[in-house]
């Protein structure tokens, strides 16, 4: 069986996802990483944009990630965010509507979560 | 029916139904409370993470930040502290308010001028009846605190905290809040936020002891730390707010159920006097028959001779 990592990815008001996985992707102010097990310890900051996990069981988690932080070390990552979602639990409708509105209003922060979101579904 | 009794009859009605409002209000603090419990539980995995996080750059590098650095005369320092919006919360606020005037005094004596942030309606009524400055206020959400809120209170803290202290920035940033201890006891405590001195939060580390790995930052460790710092301040103010909201719905349930206690011990008063209010009622109605009864007889058998 191949080495495995464990994640967990917490919002500030509550824990997201945790479990077994072999491969993290997410993307940092300096661009994207990957981070498989037995990786150097890291700590990093996050831009807002999908994270995904490749399980042990061969499932794929993404996760829209609005800002914060990335830290592994002892084959242990954390994904923190002030905001974070899961991509099944984000309405595709209501994200699309958040969007135009944005678009609409010029909202430039409301328009990049809405985009985050959608991206993150696009990568399930 | 007797004056006295109808007097007795409408006081006791009026006490049954304020203990069935307060015992209402009772069993919805104490599900609140179990709410706002569980809420301060959801938010622990990410303080703990957090606090590692910070702990990890504060061992693992030398870098400098305005949120750590101790300036060398401090002259101006920031109080937070968190009441809530209503009261009927025995002495939830005025704890809270005690506590925040005692450290104003402590922080005055050391020379140092307070600027005070006051969350919550009730803080800010104090303030404002006794005509005092409030740099800035937030109210509206101390029952459920969102973790937007406490983004919203962490904002212009950090950014005073920022400022040079010669252009009304602070030099220091100290919260007051009511920690939830238990069900039975919850205390209005004050502590210094910002600087944070980094050696406090390894402390806090639930790491303590571990060797901590030697990390590889991205970008930069300072870039890391400037990210890092507001998010940890913001979310020690959320778990504050978090607490607060527990501990106002906590005192709540405890002054219903002493109010609810209360108005039963009135009520059986009550009815013993509007008993014994009934029974000197039927006792007069008595005497007065016998005594209407024997003067009747007297006078009749006085025109019988």
């Amino acid at each position: 069986m191949a080495a495995e990592l464990h994640v967990e990815l917490v919002a500030a008001d509550r824990s997201v996802w945790s479990g077994e996985a072999t491969l993290v992707v997410a993307r940092t102010t300096s661009g994207d990483i990957g981070v498989m097990p037995g990786h150097q310890p890291l700590l990093g900051v996050l831009e807002s944009g999908p994270v995904t996990i490749r399980t042990s069981d061969g499932n794929t988690v993404v996760a829209a990630v609005h800002g914060g932080f990335i830290s592994f070390a002892d084959n242990k990552l954390s994904l923190l965010a002030e905001v974070a979602e899961l991509s099944d639990e984000i309405d595709v409708q209501r994200a699309e509507r958040a969007l135009e509105r944005a678009k609409s209003e010029a909202d430039a922060s409301a328009e990049r979560r809405a985009d985050v979101r959608l991206r993150a579904v696009a990568a399930r | 029916m007797g004056a006295q009794l109808r007097v007795y009859k409408r006081r006791i009605r009026s006490v049954t139904a304020t203990k069935k409002i307060t015992k209402a209000m009772e069993m919805i603090a104490a599900s609140r409370v179990v709410k706002a419990q569980r809420k301060v539980a959801a938010s622990t995995p990410y303080a703990t993470e957090l606090t590692r996080a910070v702990t990890a750059v504060g061992t693992g590098s030398n870098t400098k930040h305005p949120l750590t650095t101790e300036a060398e005369t401090a002259t101006r320092a920031a109080v937070l502290l968190l009441t809530s919006d209503r009261g009927l919360a025995g002495a939830f606020n005025a704890n809270a308010i005690k506590a925040a005037e005692q450290l104003t005094a402590r922080l005055e004596a050391q020379g140092k001028e307070v600027d005070a942030y006051i969350v919550g309606r009730r803080g800010v009524a104090h303030y404002n009846f006794r005509e005092r400055k409030i740099a800035k206020q937030w109210t509206g959400f101390t029952d459920q605190p969102e973790y937007a809120d406490a983004k919203a209170v962490a904002g212009p803290l950090i950014e005073a905290i920022e400022k040079d202290t010669a252009e009304g920035g602070v030099d220091e940033l100290h919260i007051v809040y009511t920690e939830f201890v238990s069900m039975m006891t919850q205390t209005a405590i004050d502590s210094r936020l910002l600087p944070l001195s980094l050696d406090e939060v390894a402390e806090e580390s639930p790491a303590k002891g571990e060797i901590p790995p030697l990390y590889d930052f991205e970008p930069s460790a300072e870039d890391v730390l400037d990210a890092l710092l507001p998010r940890y301040v913001e979310s020690r103010i959320y778990n504050a707010l978090l607490q607060s909201a527990a501990s106002k719905h906590a005192a709540t349930r405890r002054a219903m159920k002493s109010a609810t206690d209360n108005a039963g011990d009135l009520i059986n008063n009550l009815s013993r006097l509007a008993n014994a209010a009934r029974q000197a009622e039927i006792t007069q109605e008595i005497s007065e028959i016998v005594g209407g009864a024997s003067a009747l007889a007297d006078a009749t058998a006085g025109s019988d001779k």
